[in-house]
């Protein structure tokens, strides 16, 4: 039993920690550019590497500074969306999803490719970017410190702390969009956009703005990630991380504003508390070893996750915070 | 029927400065329209004392069918034109390239003497032309009044920076949705105000596409078959909606099958058939003309024919084999035998 409280205490530090942040980010890029503006945005973690990279080559490679690093990202994030989204916003909407796969996959492969290593250090990745970032934290990050049982050092804490921030500040300006008149535009743009055009409003500015700004805040995610690993590798930025930042969305609810923040924490907390739990089980014996074997876990979880979404889409298709009426509404 | 007629003659003049001031004029839209339009000629590509909407040689093929072949249409001002034809005519072709939504092979257009040739959909909106479709565009995951609010034109926080600010939008929204309210109100839709779109009947969806149009305050208003699938009781109601568009100086395009809707209410009908405009003129001159009838419902639509009809036009039919065959040789000739002994 105390052995169970060890793993949910394991569970909740994942469920807080900065790789939950990271996941939130690139949720809530993803439920602008999907949830509200009906945008298929499937290589979102192109944007986070480029977050992630913008800091750690500026830094390490140019010796430039820390903020300096942070705006390259930004920009970065908004030249590729606007790369992705000039030639395939005005088609229709498998476009932009094919493109989006394509360059995440792409991009992945020429940062670890031979020919870019002079400036991305290739398969080994870049580190020892994030002095100057940690030096800003206001308490001493060289101990360690104790919260609700959770063991946590001073960095990542610091790093953990300013992603939260960073995830409150993008869920309040989702907010504050998304119950304006702008936000009534994209939202009727994902319902129908000929209906949109009709009435006068331009389609494709709109389309392109959800795009850059779920994109900066998936880079915004990508720089959260490369700081609190302090490193930035390309094999880090696998594109499965868009499709888990998917199903933490639908989790928590698409388009509401806290659906993909309370359930990136919730699908954090689950993959560790099954893969501790389990671990903890097959160790003392609960579990035979002829019936799961430790090493199985790390895949098991991963199935026991599908099974959960899938049992969630048929007994609850609009996530925790959805609303059942508007989800089960014929799209048309 | 004076074939003569020229814009700009003392009837048709005054037609015009009064049609520009509906408000000083009350119910009067409706007579002035049809003054106008009373001593225009009933022929194809006639001119209009005061046309709103010019088409030019308007062309649009598909692969190798032309879809709309327009040489010369006029759409006359405040007034309801009624687009008819039968399926496949190009009707709503001409709608997709008079709104931007599609573009044409050759030809030009004009609104208020603008040309709108090269302009995107949304700028042709913005122009004060707008559009409901064939299939209604309600947008279901929004409530009724979200719709509504959308149609307004201007919209401070539309604005991405703006929108962050809500002061600079509030007093806007209000009045947009004052004026929204009111038109809900008129279409019977201010109960439903909060209910999404997407819970709507058919024909209340037609009314919430009609009311949202209305929120842009156009100049044209073009209905792609507003009254399509829509049970009788409403369809009244929506042709009452329709009139009081042109009461209100509005400019009325619309495209329907229904020909006593379309008798009811157009000023003017112009029938297309095949990409063509083969016939103008006023809703009565329709029914009497026979390329009109010839294209509805085919050379022989009297059905049924009489047994010595039948009998004459089976000599006929039979005559005109005879002489092919005695023209073309035996091949074709074997074969109308076979039918001929079937």
């Amino acid at each position: 039993m105390g052995e169970l409280i060890d793993a949910f205490a394991v569970a909740l530090k994942a469920g807080l920690g900065f790789q939950a942040v990271f996941l939130a980010l690139l949720a809530i890029g993803i439920n602008v550019q999907f949830g509200y503006t009906g945008l298929l945005n499937f290589g979102q973690i192109a944007f986070a590497m480029l977050g992630g990279y913008g800091i750690a080559i500026s830094v390490s490679q140019w010796g430039l500074p820390f903020w300096v690093g942070v705006v390259v990202g930004l920009l970065a994030a908004v030249v590729l969306a606007l790369l992705l989204g000039l030639p395939t916003l005005r088609l229709r909407a498998d476009y932009l999803a094919i493109a989006t796969i394509a360059a995440a996959e792409g991009l992945r492969l020429l940062f670890r490719s031979v020919s870019a290593t002079p400036v991305t250090n290739g398969t080994r990745g870049l580190s020892g970017f994030n002095a100057e970032f940690v030096a800003l934290a206001p308490w001493d990050t060289a101990r360690r410190y104790g919260i609700l049982g959770t063991q946590w050092s001073g960095a990542e804490l610091w790093v953990t702390a300013v992603g939260w921030l960073l995830v409150a500040l993008a869920s309040l300006l989702i907010w504050l969009l998304v119950r304006s008149p702008w936000g009534r535009v994209v939202k009727s743009i994902r319902e129908d956009e000929d209906a949109v055009r009709a009435l006068g409003k331009n389609v494709y500015v709109y389309k392109m703005q959800a795009l850059v700004l779920g994109g900066v805040l998936g880079a915004f995610g990508g720089m959260v990630y490369a700081l609190g690993t302090a490193s930035a590798n390309p094999d880090q930025y696998q594109n499965a991380n868009t499709f888990l930042a998917y199903a933490a969305l639908i989790l928590g609810g698409a388009a509401r504003v806290l659906g993909p923040v309370i359930g990136s924490m919730l699908m954090y907390f689950i993959i560790q508390f099954a893969d501790t739990g389990l671990r903890t089980l097959i160790g003392n014996g609960v579990i035979p070893e002829g019936l799961l074997s430790a090493t199985d876990v790390a895949q098991i979880r991963f199935v026991l996750i599908g099974l959960g979404l899938m049992l969630l889409l048929v007994f609850r298709p609009q996530g925790i915070f959805g609303d059942r009426r508007e989800v089960m509404l014929d799209a048309r | 029927m004076p074939a003569d007629q020229t814009p700009g003659q003392p009837a048709a003049g005054g037609a015009h400065a009064a049609s520009l001031d509906p408000a000083a004029t009350g119910g009067a839209p409706r007579l002035l329209a049809r003054a106008a339009l009373r001593d225009v000629a009933w022929e194809v590509g006639v001119p209009k004392p005061d046309p709103a909407i010019v088409v030019d040689g308007v062309t649009r093929s598909f692969g190798g069918l032309t879809a709309v072949s327009v040489d010369h249409l006029e759409v006359q001002r405040g007034g309801i034109t009624g687009l008819i034809g039968p399926n496949g005519a190009g009707k709503t072709t001409l709608f997709n390239l008079l709104t931007g939504f599609d573009q044409p092979n050759t030809g030009t257009w004009s609104f208020d003497g603008r040309p709108l040739g090269k302009l995107a959909p949304h700028q042709v909106a913005r122009l004060g032309v707008v559009r409901t479709f064939q299939l209604t565009k309600a947008l279901s995951r929004l409530t009724v009044l979200q719709n509504m609010l959308l149609g307004a034109q201007g919209q401070k926080g539309e604005s991405f920076w703006r929108a962050l600010v809500p002061g600079t939008w509030r007093a806007q929204e209000r009045a947009n949705t004052e004026k929204a309210m009111e038109l809900l109100g008129r279409f019977k839709l201010d109960r439903k105000k909060d209910d999404f779109a997407g819970t709507l009947s058919g024909g209340q969806r037609k009314l919430l596409e009609m009311a949202r149009a209305l929120m842009s305050d156009p100049k044209v208003v073009m209905l792609d078959e507003p009254m399509a699938g829509v049970n009788p009781a409403l369809t009244q109601s929506l042709l009452g909606h329709v009139k009081d568009l042109r009461e209100e100086g509005m400019t009325v395009v619309f495209v329907e099958h229904d020909m006593d809707v379309v008798r009811d209410i157009s000023d003017w009908v112009v029938v297309m058939a095949a990409g063509k405009v083969i016939a103008e003129g006023p809703p009565q001159s329709i029914s009497q003309n026979q390329a009109v009838v010839d294209a509805y419902l085919g050379a022989h639509h009297d059905a049924p024919l009489t047994i010595e009809e039948e009998d004459r036009v089976l000599a006929e039919a039979e005559a005109a084999i005879a002489r092919e065959q005695h023209a073309e040789g035996d091949v074709i000739g074997s074969e109308t035998r076979r039918e001929e002994n079937r």
